[in-house]
């Protein structure tokens, strides 16, 4: 059994635990969530996301060392939840986001948590909300989350993240790239990590451009009328430079978050849809535990004889456990 | 939808430079079906069992060529054991002298593998070893 008070006393090991049970959805895992969920939405969640090898990880870290030694302030509680894929084939998976996160050692204001997608395809797994959720109650000021390296339409962090940092390098494809839907769209900050590498000017110039291009076609402003302008941001994260720039925006665009009123609205949208989300898969849990077995293999059969379309084979079940109840 | 995995981190404590085992291992691990954390080279002690800690693995396999597995291990397992992470199992691989094993399954090393061993034998010894938990 997980204590929830253990963990609110800052005990590292309940709260690992507890992460454990969060992420196999474990009814003890959901009863400690019911008992932290009245200490959440104060931490301000970070997606850093972006294509496989443009450094995300080695990003992550050395944001992570700001929050440990800000510009300005108090030193922050920072938790890094790394996600890498599952394979689609045994469900195993290799874990190798703390490679690049190994000064943190030693540090008990960091606490970083790999997690593996099981086979959620958005680019963070299917109990990434949750777990960020258990960090939040435990009192940590930051969550930093990274995603699985991901391509143009892994764009579930947006969801989650109040604010999305997406990590480009240089060389990774033309201006059509850059304005296709998906990823850059949902981008608050865009850093081009390997600044020192040929082409970074490059790749910063068509960023700008795009941006440009969509200026006015980002999402609508709640209130005050006034917007976020995504930013370009150069950045090497070995040496490292650009990373205290980094830093400040996103501090920014919280501030600016809180002063338009947008936190409490991305908020609120990121529980709409958590809460969509859990109805539908309990819904179809309870569904799939009554429903009758003859019925379900006669559906079956006359779907695979051709002789009623998907569609019509849901009507007919959807009508069978109606009646029956 | 209840879903358990073994989680395993597999470190390289020491100064050494060869990571080849600690990887081939990791990714026959992954084909296993389990949940690889991989430090990657250079891991004090400490950074080992805070991972291990962080993570909340079922098991940790430790890779060791430089010959510090006698300073290294006992000094994981007690730092493992001060955490509350004692029950934990914990493998070991590398180059280890055979006279060096009794000492380091006395300080609680479940297994020791030497050069030549089969993937699936560890793969199965920990899932036996975890499982019935």
């Amino acid at each position: 059994m997980v204590s929830v008070k253990a963990i609110l006393e800052g005990d590292r090991r309940a709260l690992a635990r507890l992460l454990t049970l969060v992420e196999n959805d474990d009814p003890q895992g959901r009863a400690a969530l019911n008992e932290l969920y009245p200490r959440t939405g104060k931490a301000h969640v970070v997606g850093i996301t972006g294509a496989p090898g443009t450094g995300k990880s080695s990003f992550t870290n050395q944001l992570a060392r700001i929050y440990r030694n800000p510009p300005s302030g108090e030193p922050r509680q920072v938790a890094i939840v790394a996600v890498d894929p599952s394979s689609p084939f045994t469900g195993g998976a290799l874990l190798g986001d703390r490679v690049r996160m190994k000064d943190h050692s030693g540090d008990a204001g960091v606490f970083i948590r790999s997690m593996a997608s099981r086979g959620a395809v958005g680019g963070i797994a299917r109990a990434t909300a949750a777990v960020t959720q258990v960090l939040d109650a435990a009192g940590f000021d930051a969550v930093l989350v990274e995603t699985v390296g991901a391509g143009q339409s892994e764009v579930e962090i947006a969801r989650l993240a109040h604010t999305t940092i997406v990590v480009e390098a240089p060389g990774m494809g033309d201006d059509i790239q850059a304005i296709k839907a998906g990823i850059l769209e949902i981008a608050d900050i865009l850093v081009v990590n390997k600044a020192d590498l040929p082409g970074a000017e490059r790749t910063e110039q068509v960023l700008r451009a795009s941006l440009e291009m969509g200026a006015g076609s980002r999402r609508p402003v709640v209130t005050g009328g006034e917007t976020w302008t995504p930013t370009v941001l150069k950045a090497q994260s070995l040496n490292p430079v650009g990373i205290i720039e980094a830093y400040d925006l996103i501090q920014d665009h919280r501030a600016y978050l809180e002063r338009t009123g947008e936190w409490r609205l991305r908020d609120r949208e990121r529980l709409d849809s958590e809460l969509e989300d859990l109805l539908k898969e309990e819904l179809f849990r309870r569904w799939v535990e009554g429903k009758s077995e003859s019925n379900w293999q006669a559906a079956l059969d006359a779907l695979y004889a051709r002789e009623r379309s998907p569609y019509q084979t849901v009507e007919i079940l959807l009508k069978q456990s109606s009646d029956q109840s | 939808m209840p879903e358990k995995k073994i989680r395993i981190l597999i470190a390289k404590p020491g100064l050494d430079g060869h990571d080849r085992g600690a990887k081939v291992v990791a990714r026959a691990l992954r084909d296993a079906g389990m949940e690889v954390i991989y430090t990657g080279l250079r891991q004090t002690p400490e950074m080992v069992a805070e991972a291990a800690l962080q993570e909340d693995v079922d098991a940790v396999g430790l890779s060791i060529l430089s010959g510090a597995h006698m300073g290294l291990v006992p000094r994981i397992m007690d730092l493992l054991k001060a955490e509350g992470m004692g029950g934990v199992h914990v493998f070991l691989g590398g180059i280890i002298p055979e006279e060096d094993i009794p000492e380091l399954k006395a300080c609680g090393v479940a297994e020791v593998y030497g050069p030549g061993t089969s993937t699936e034998k560890i793969a199965t010894d920990i899932q036996a070893a975890v499982r019935p938990a």
